[in-house]
């Protein structure tokens, strides 16, 4: 079993980088099982073929227009990841369902892929989240724990 | 008046390009080139530590992210007058090296074949015939007829499922799209297989970089790269020999597929040798350090004016007044505050002044970099340009089997003056990218031998003097040259400006509104529809854009792709 925990954005936009954000809190606040693989994407795309490819699992992590107001936390999964990708809700859209898709072609795409979304409040320049994002971040990270143990994966808090 | 044509955005991976242009008669008679975000990450950069730079940079870009990071560690290096451990140097030019592999492949491939390449021809494409075809070009094993049938089947398989994906924006069926379904089908089975092979030079920054997309192992002074032949947790000779192993299997496909490619896409547009020419300036910089100063390169840079490869005058060291003294950059036609003509990178100044479109005025957030008050082309074209220039045997040698493989199939002589266009950049990258194969190759030796003789020094501490110092670090990106520019004061960064190969290709009117290389190359292009600017599009393509660093990478209102509009 290998899942990834990908987390997409640029850090350099403000609530742009919640996914990395949380790709780094993640690995700063939890020992994780071997078979969970956590990746700081940034807003690249080919070079991530290597680390996504025949994943059973793949969780993304990113910021995401919903039209729902700022720091709203979406989940989608299954057949709704697509119509997510075809409707382009995130700036790395391009890069990321271009990924998704030459998976398929190769025939290793991931088993499921769960977007966790958040939308932000800002995408001004600037290396810090927007407070209201902020103060999600733990519950983003509750989210993607709770995902991982649903797939049995239990996490152990660091002390 | 002619017609008006907008395109945007126009690259296929992140970044946003405007392009327009006037059509008459068949042809484009005016172009204008827009990046459409600003970026001003430069701004992000002031106040940090000198030492962290690089690991802000690196996130300029989603595509380009090693580049960054070693640009912006020379230019603090260059500021503080540091050597670098020899060690130090060789795992950095393998890194730049395996990446700049991957990032040819990839343009090539998968960003920019495309606009040659008709993928739902080759579903029409013979294997048998296609593999007769490929047999006599090259002896790559994955040319066989079970290969091709194969590729048909998938292939079919995917477009039946009506998602195209990555094959979305393609124009199928134009009429300018020239090969037989077999060259289609060659081409398409080549796609796939790169889609492989690019993992292997990914691979190689991952072991040395210690991750990619974003490296983690450089610092201002050397690499974080411990060296212990027998330890498991550092450089071992084990991995030694896994980077080993996929240099090879780089070097079988970029000589035995990539160049042969080239060749015969080349060989069948060869009236594609007449367009694109655009700007003749070409501007590269010397890389690959062999010595611990950065005054020894494997290969070699400079400048060429007029297309003139007599004229060429060499760049010979990191920090090279010639270099350091010609780059300038203009706003007039930029939507940033100005007044001040053209200013150095140690002066310069990102700050916002938007209009709107205004076709003589301001209409881009690109600047206008220019190199003695002239533009300049950069990337592949230029730096292979340079190194025949400077008598580069590998270079020459390579570039002579491209011409004399595309002459043989086109039943012409091709010279190298046939360079100067569009599909003479997708040639010149080939070439590049096999010299690039077999420097992969030599400075893994180079590194092997310098271990063998005792030296495991990987980092010199940089030392920080208070007031004020500045730099220039430099670096022959995949896309040409990348330059970053810092002012120290106390050990912060005071000033930071970063002039990015787009930025140089994708430049707007210039202080004394000349056109930028797209703009220029543009002029005189055929477009045969006007509402599928196919040829515009191999046009600007050839140069590989990449706007995600050249401007900003964020559109979350458009939900479109790609726009076109004719006016």
């Amino acid at each position: 079993m290998r899942i990834v925990v990908l987390g997409v954005g640029n850090i350099l936009l403000s609530d742009e980088g919640i996914g990395v954000r949380t790709v780094e809190k993640l690995a700063r606040d939890y020992i994780l099982p071997a078979e969970v693989e956590l990746i700081d994407g940034g807003t690249s795309a080919m070079e991530m073929l290597e680390d996504l490819g025949h994943a059973d699992h793949l969780i993304i992590v990113d910021a995401v227009r919903s039209g729902k107001p700022p720091a709203t936390i979406v989940r989608m999964a299954g057949d709704e990841v697509p119509v997510f990708f075809r409707t382009k809700l995130s700036p790395h859209q391009v890069g990321l369902s271009d990924v998704l898709a030459t998976l398929v072609l190769m025939g290793e795409q991931p088993g499921t892929t769960t977007v966790i979304g958040i939308e932000p409040e800002s995408l001004a320049l600037g290396m810090e989240l927007t407070p209201a994002v902020a103060r999600q971040l733990p519950q983003v990270v509750g989210l993607v724990k709770s995902e991982l143990n649903q797939l049995g994966m239990n996490l152990t808090a660091r002390h | 008046m002619g017609k008006r044509i907008t395109i945007d955005p126009i690259t296929r991976i992140e970044g946003h390009l405007r392009i327009d242009c006037e059509v008459d008669g068949g042809k484009v008679t005016k172009a204008w080139a827009s990046g459409q975000m600003w970026r001003g990450v430069e701004k992000i950069l002031l106040g940090h530590d000198a030492r962290d730079a690089w690991t802000i940079t690196q996130r300029i870009c989603g595509v380009c992210t090693t580049v960054h990071a070693i640009a912006s560690v020379r230019a603090v290096e260059n500021a503080l007058n540091m050597e670098i451990p020899l060690n130090a140097q060789y795992i950095r030019n393998l890194i730049i090296t395996a990446h700049a592999i991957h990032d040819h492949i990839v343009h090539f491939y998968h960003l920019s074949a495309l606009d040659w390449v008709d993928v739902t021809s080759a579903l029409k494409g013979d294997p048998a015939k296609t593999a007769q075809l490929a047999e006599s070009l090259s002896t790559w094993k994955g040319n066989s007829i079970h290969e091709f049938e194969q590729v048909k089947t998938r292939l079919g398989a995917f477009v039946g499922t009506g998602q195209l994906g990555i094959f979305t924006n393609g124009y199928w069926g134009h009429p300018a799209m020239k090969l037989s379904p077999e060259v289609n089908l060659l081409a398409t089975a080549h796609y796939l297989q790169a889609l492989d092979i690019q993992r292997k030079a990914n691979k190689i920054v991952t072991v040395l970089g210690s991750k990619t997309p974003h490296i983690q192992n450089l610092a201002v002074g050397g690499v974080a790269n411990p060296i212990a032949l027998d330890s498991q947790s550092v450089l071992t000779v084990e991995r030694l020999m896994a980077i080993k192993g996929w240099i090879d299997e780089l070097a079988d496909f970029v000589k035995n597929v990539y160049l042969v490619d080239v060749s015969a896409i080349g060989a069948f547009y060869s009236d594609w040798t007449k367009y694109g020419a655009g700007i003749t300036d070409y501007l590269s910089v010397p890389d690959l350090p062999l010595d611990t100063k950065g005054t020894q390169f494997a290969l070699p840079g400079g400048y060429i004016k007029g297309g003139d490869l007599a004229s060429h005058h060499a760049i010979k060291a990191f920090g090279d007044p010639y270099f350091r003294d010609g780059v300038e950059e203009s706003v007039k036609h930029s939507w940033y505050k100005g007044g001040k003509g053209a200013l150095h990178p140690y002066k310069g100044e990102t700050d916002p002044e938007y209009t709107d479109f205004e076709d003589n005025g301001k209409y881009s957030w690109v600047k206008s970099p220019t190199f003695y008050s002239r533009p300049a082309q950069v990337g592949p074209l230029a730096r292979v340009l340079n190194m025949v220039a400077a008598d580069h045997a590998p270079t020459k040698k390579y570039l002579q089997t491209v011409l004399d493989t595309v002459g043989s199939l086109a039943k012409t002589t091709i010279p190298v003056s046939a360079l100067h266009s569009t599909i003479g950049r997708h040639a010149a990258r080939a070439v590049s990218c096999a010299v690039q194969v077999d420097e992969l190759d030599h400075q893994w030796s180079l590194l092997m031998a310098n271990i063998a003789k005792g030296d495991t020094a990987t980092f010199n501490k940089p030392v920080f003097p208070k007031g004020e110092v500045s730099g220039v670090g430099f670096h022959e990106a995949p896309r040409g040259v990348l330059s970053h520019w810092v002012v120290i004061k106390d050990g912060k960064i005071k000033n930071y400006q970063a002039v990015v190969p787009t930025t140089w290709n994708a430049a707007p009117r210039n202080e004394s509104d000349t056109p930028g290389p797209y703009e220029a190359a543009l002029l005189n292009n055929p477009v045969a529809d006007p509402e599928k600017p196919l040829e515009v599009l191999r046009t600007v393509h050839s140069f590989d854009p990449c706007l995600a660093c050249a401007v900003h990478v964020l559109d979350p209102e458009s939900n479109e792709v790609v726009t076109v509009k004719v006016l």
